[in-house]
């Protein structure tokens, strides 16, 4: 009887070591910390065969990113001031480990790919420029450095990618079906009917920090903040942008759904080679924008 | 040399930790039966602050659901007897045994209803499930903004007319402000505490169960007026007592 109730009482100590352990690297790394992480194995990123090492990363980031970001890569660097949202986003906390551009759940890490990508994409409307200048293994010890600034990379694993059958032909129905998702989840009440970015709630839209933010206008010709091929689209309405009032739809639009609402969101954007078929159809079709209910 | 005197000192803390954790193991009393409540009530003094009625014109729907009955912010809900609701009452200090850590299996419900979060504000234990729902017919996004160096990661998903409940818990204790992007006004909290937990209800009265006999530290909060608190005992058939008064300015 004793010795039972002895064993499950160093089952329970040792559980709370763990959670002793655990609490202990929580908060704010200290600078003695992020050096051992900075010297430790951890300290890279994997893009298919490239290895980051984030140590390499330091002179490029002084050089290129210090700016905005920081030297403690908390966004405030010394020109963060003169950035005045919505116009010019606030730049990335990366002490955070808060990234809109994912292509995981909600909530979670992005993966190395992901941050690998944003970095060359750069962020279109701010002062995030396209930084297809550096080498590919720049990016990569760039992705590395960056994951150096918040604790969440040593407590946590990037979250799983979400899945993305592959695309559909595009038809008349798949564009008249993505109509009726883009009514049925009300993305209308920001971005408008007619995807202009003046629905009713979209002057009062506010990012995590509280600073002002606006909605993708899909007519004016600007390039999603998360990029603009088809897969990109999908990704960014399923994952939503994190930090900013985008929510994730992965709940609520089957991922059939999904590629006719990608479908119906290209007709919005103005001619172009890549959405030239989707603006045919919905010419034939004469679409007319969704009612707000 | 330095890293050795670190990892000796290390081993010797929690090598204090773990024979103290095992002397508490062995004290412990294997019966739970003898398990008492806190009771009290929360009142404010002054003249209760005006609260703003809220403009809902943005979404017609909304409008429609308090069509012959206004709605008010809730940052501050006073009744008539001056009792103040919405107060998150929690033990914060004393908790030895099992009560804190054990997780309650009950899975507490906030809803958006009439643009609205039912309730304003929710309590919960850490690890506990609950979920989010909507009654609506019109899409919302619960969006809970917790500081991601605590351990809770903020997120944010949308839930249309008919969407399925989320169904999840918070890591660590910690006031977590959530809101709805797309209905500005729609603002509340996600109380997390670690142990037994009450909230004040109309008339400001609370009851947290499930406390074994004990003196405590209770701590009410109140998401605009802060916190207070109180020295608690509660003894074998003896529910302790606490009363809190909130000062307007």
């Amino acid at each position: 009887m004793r010795s039972k109730s002895f064993l499950r009482c160093s089952w329970l100590m040792s559980a709370a070591a763990v959670v002793a352990l655990s609490l202990s690297a929580r908060a704010q790394l200290s600078t003695v910390q992020q050096q051992e992480w900075l010297n430790s194995p951890a300290a890279t990123s994997h893009i298919g065969n490239i290895t980051g090492n984030a140590k390499a990363a330091a002179p490029v980031y002084r050089r290129y990113c210090v700016g905005c970001h920081g030297e403690l890569g908390d966004g405030n660097g010394e020109v963060a001031q003169w950035l005045q949202p919505p116009m010019y986003p606030k730049p990335r906390d990366f002490q955070l480990g808060i990234f809109k551009c994912r292509s995981t759940p909600t909530g979670t890490l992005p993966t190395d790919q992901d941050l690998f990508d944003t970095i060359a994409r750069g962020l279109d409307r701010s002062s995030m420029p396209i930084w297809n200048t550096f080498t590919k293994d720049e990016r990569a010890d760039l992705v590395a450095w960056i994951k150096h600034f918040s604790p969440r990379w040593q407590n946590e694993k990037a979250g799983t990618p979400i899945q993305i059958p592959p695309e559909p032909e595009i038809t008349p129905e798949r564009v008249k079906a993505g109509q009726e998702v883009f009514g049925r989840v009300q993305c209308w009440k920001c971005h408008g009917v007619q995807g202009m970015a003046n629905g009713p709630s979209a002057s009062t839209l506010t990012d995590d920090l509280g600073a002002p933010i606006w909605p993708y206008n899909f007519t004016d010709g600007s390039r999603p903040k998360c990029g603009n091929t088809d897969r990109d689209l999908y990704k960014i309405f399923m994952t939503g942008l994190d930090g900013t009032p985008m929510p994730s739809f992965v709940d609520n639009i089957k991922p059939d759904e999904a590629w006719d609402l990608v479908f119906y969101l290209r007709t919005l954007q103005p001619h172009n080679a890549f959405n030239a078929k989707e603006r045919q159809i919905a010419k034939q079709l004469g679409l007319k924008p969704v009612s707000p209910q | 040399m330095k890293k050795t005197q670190y990892s000796k000192f290390a081993a010797i803390l929690s090598m204090l930790v773990l024979v103290g954790l095992g002397a508490l193991c062995l004290n412990q009393t294997v019966s739970a039966a003898a398990e008492g409540s806190i009771a009290g009530t929360v009142k404010f003094s002054g003249t209760a602050p005006h609260m703003r009625g809220i403009d809902m014109s943005k979404d017609p729907y909304c409008v429609k659901q308090h069509e012959n009955s206004p709605v008010n912010l809730e940052n501050i809900v006073v009744g008539s007897d001056g009792g103040l609701q919405n107060v998150v009452l929690y033990i914060s200090d004393g908790l030895t045994g099992n009560e804190a850590t054990a997780v309650p299996s009950t899975q507490p419900t906030f809803d958006q209803k009439g643009c609205q979060y039912i309730p304003h504000v929710l309590a919960m234990d850490a690890d506990q499930k609950f979920q989010v729902i909507s009654s609506d017919q019109t899409t919302h996004n619960i969006h809970p903004l917790p500081n991601a160096m605590t351990g809770n990661i903020p997120w944010n998903k949308s839930q249309p007319p008919g969407a399925p409940p989320i169904v999840t818990s918070w890591k660590t204790p910690e006031m977590i402000s959530v809101k709805c992007n797309i209905h500005p006004w729609m603002h509340g909290y996600f109380a997390v505490v670690k142990g037994p937990y009450a909230t004040s209800d109309k008339s400001g009265a609370y009851t947290i169960h499930g406390v074994p006999p004990g003196s405590y530290t209770v701590t009410a909060w109140q998401e605009e007026l802060g916190t207070q608190t109180a020295k608690v005992t509660v003894a074998a058939g003896k529910p302790g007592s606490a009363d809190f008064t909130f000062k307007g300015k």
